[in-house]
């Protein structure tokens, strides 16, 4: 999470400084568009803290007993989450980018009020979150109804910065609008209070959340024979916890990273070597996500697994079935970006082909290296855990990336382009050969670490 | 059934299990008893090969549980949560162990039946995952697992603890039947002198790692633990309770 954390300052702190000069350089006025996208900075920090931001009502069960009155208890609460790094991170940004804004002979006082504004209206989601904490069909619409806001604008259809940008032009131009966002602050600080205080029972907001249990009896998956077993248990698994999901979610993520590198909207990755680099990762978002952390899937029931007779092989092919059923899927999702051209698609292809040829089992063996816990119920770090990266994993990884771009160079370099797709196809092809052989060295590790692997997973 | 020989385990230098020498024959439901820390569950850890003893072994029908994973197929435990897999409801998962056992559903709904009253129609068809269920709950469904596919040991670790009184006493029935089947070895620990004298034939006391008592249950064996556990002066103060 720290790893996470440092990129996220470094994000902000170079976008802080250089933003105003990047503007400039394509001929905007700075402040006034750096206003017009406000909105969707603001919309896009309160997803991003629902994803990601964690609640304070875990600790409290053990306060409740003691000498406290409640209010204290919510104050309390509420206070660890306005120190939360979710809402100082921002200051990385506000903070250069306003003496930017004063260096260039802006306004100081307009600037200083203006800034105000932004931090109220920062604080503003950090208490909104408190409240939309599982409200996720909320989350989803506001996302949806902005996603539709952006087509809209960039398509010329409808803009709504022309809007919300004269609120946020205002702060600095009509000192006292930046009330708004302050009597806001208070309102949804005091919204969030009484909603935390009027949950401070055991039977209602502390309260474990009992969910009916969804889903049949998958009996349509006894077709895969003995792996049936493990494949409606992972599929259960993927379907039913917080962290799974949140896996899957960001291997559609992965769907759109493409268009980063197919449509030159980044210079720098403009080249038939990152290409093929964005087509190993279209299709293989979940394979990376969920692949490189088998088995520490399982690892709640770890010994469960240990002491019955489970033939490792199946339990490794029904996760590798997994991977390789998802990749296919993946790639037929990828189609639409056949409108970059057959280069662009054949790169896909042979990427998946690769994908599930070679990088299916690479990833599992990386994966048994790795010996982080995973608290299933928590959607939390997801997003990086710096303890889930080790050398070895890191050696691992690199055939999985850098083999592509190899063979792809040398067919590019001896004959062209087709060449290159081919011997990627072809290496995948042969990888499946190797499936096996791989799967047998895996079995090895998990048996040689099997007594490091069960202390491992008891620390949480 | 169970050999053990020369175990021991130690941390850091310092030893939790000090075991030369104990056989249980097959049939027999034996009774682990002892205070916190004595070594009750890494006896089982070991013999359950989770956690890997320092020096000497254990053989589980002639099997030696490091070498082999055969006796896997024939032995049964549960020791604590994680034994359980949180996301699926109970039926799901006595019909992932009766997989694994080799038990078709009809088999695991056939010896579900048996259970309705111990299940106090708080565990069956209720669409609830498991770690939603209470902690006593949880035990029953795990206790029941074990008992999938006929297995001939089977290790229970503190099975009495977290349940109601009725619960408990619908237990103590259940591990009897198994005490009396002459195929089924029964390894059960427990903090209650009383539970464990009720339904073992033979019982160890545990201290600091060590076998202090080796008692063929009697009468008198509750008693005796009694004053044991008592340092040897509170047999008065139980009898005026």
């Amino acid at each position: 999470m720290i790893f996470g954390a440092l990129m996220m300052i470094a994000y902000l702190a170079g976008a802080g400084v250089s933003v105003y000069f990047i503007l400039e350089e394509l001929k905007l006025e700075p402040f006034s568009t750096v206003n017009k996208f406000m909105i969707y900075y603001v919309v896009g920090d309160l997803i991003i803290r629902y994803i990601g931001q964690k609640m304070p009502v875990v600790n409290i069960k053990p306060l409740l007993l003691l000498p406290f009155t409640k209010t204290k208890i919510v104050k309390f609460a509420l206070g660890k989450t306005v120190m939360s790094f979710w809402n100082w991170m921002h200051a990385f940004f506000f903070i250069p980018f306003s003496i930017v804004l004063i260096a260039h002979d802006f306004n100081p006082i307009g600037v200083i009020v203006w800034h105000i504004g932004m931090a109220a209206l920062i604080y503003a989601n950090n208490f909104i979150n408190v409240f939309l904490n599982d409200k996720l069909w909320l989350v989803l619409s506001v996302a949806g109804v902005f996603a539709a806001f952006g087509f809209a604008q960039y398509y010329g259809y409808f803009d709504v910065t022309s809007f919300t940008r004269p609120f946020f032009q205002g702060m600095y131009e009509h000192l006292w609008t930046v009330l708004f966002p302050i009597v806001l602050l208070g309102i949804v600080a005091t919204i969030a209070f009484k909603y935390f205080l009027a949950r401070l029972y055991l039977d209602a907001g502390l309260a474990k959340k009992i969910s009916q249990a969804k889903g049949g009896d998958l009996g349509w998956l006894d077709r895969f024979g003995k792996q049936s077993t493990f494949l409606k248990n992972d599929i259960r698994l993927i379907l039913r916890n917080k962290r799974s999901k949140t896996t899957v979610f960001m291997s559609v993520l992965f769907l759109f990273y493409g268009l980063l590198f197919f449509t030159g909207m980044v210079e720098i990755y403009d080249g038939p070597f990152w290409r093929v680099f964005a087509a190993v990762f279209v299709s293989g978002g979940f394979l990376f996500s969920f692949g490189q952390f088998v088995p520490s899937w399982d690892s709640s029931y770890y010994p469960l697994m240990m002491t019955q007779n489970i033939e490792y092989k199946e339990y490794l092919k029904s996760k590798w079935l997994l991977v390789v059923i998802a990749t296919a899927f993946s790639t037929l999702l990828c189609i639409p970006y056949i409108f970059f051209g057959w280069e662009v698609m054949a790169a896909i292809l042979v990427g998946s082909i690769f994908n599930m040829g070679v990088n299916a089992h690479l990833v599992l063996l990386g994966g048994a290296y790795i010996k982080t816990p995973i608290d299933l119920q928590s959607g939390k770090k997801a997003f990086g855990d710096k303890s889930s990266f080790n050398l070895k994993t890191l050696l691992v990884s690199l055939p999985k990336m850098l083999g592509p771009i190899v063979l792809y160079g040398i067919g590019y370099l001896i004959v062209g382009p087709w060449l290159g797709f081919a011997l990627i196809a072809l290496a995948g092809l042969i990888g499946f050969a190797f499936r096996d052989k791989v799967f047998d060295v895996i079995i090895k590790i998990y048996k040689k670490e099997k007594y490091k692997t069960l202390e491992a997973y008891k620390q949480k | 059934m169970i050999e053990i020989r020369e175990l021991s385990k130690s941390y850091k230098g310092v030893k939790v299990l000090d075991m030369p020498h104990l056989d249980i024959p097959k049939g027999q439901a034996f009774g682990l008893v002892g205070n916190n820390g004595a070594g009750k569950t890494t006896l089982f850890s070991c013999l359950l090969d989770l956690i890997q003893p320092t020096r000497g072994f254990i053989k589980n029908k002639d099997l030696k549980v490091h070498e082999s994973e055969d006796w896997k197929n024939h032995t049964a435990s549960f020791v604590d949560e994680s034994f359980l897999i949180g996301y699926l409801t109970p039926e799901e998962y006595f019909y992932f162990i009766g997989d694994l056992r080799g038990q078709n559903k009809a088999d695991v709904d056939a010896l579900l039946s048996g259970f309705e009253d111990f299940f106090n129609d708080e565990i069956i068809g209720k669409r609830k995952y498991l770690r939603d269920l209470s902690k006593g709950n949880q035990k029953k469904v795990g206790i029941v697992a074990t008992l999938i596919g006929n297995p001939e040991v089977i290790i229970l670790d503190e099975p009495f603890a977290n349940l109601d009184p009725t619960t408990q006493i619908r237990l103590k029935g259940i591990i009897k039947k198994l005490a009396l089947d002459k195929d089924v070895t029964v390894l059960v620990s427990s903090h209650d002198l009383q539970h464990v004298t009720e339904v073992c034939e033979r019982i160890m006391v545990l201290e600091k790692g060590e076998q202090v008592k080796d008692i063929i249950t009697s009468p008198a064996t509750l008693k005796e633990l009694e004053v044991y556990f008592s340092g040897g002066q509170g047999l008065n103060s139980q009898e005026e309770e």
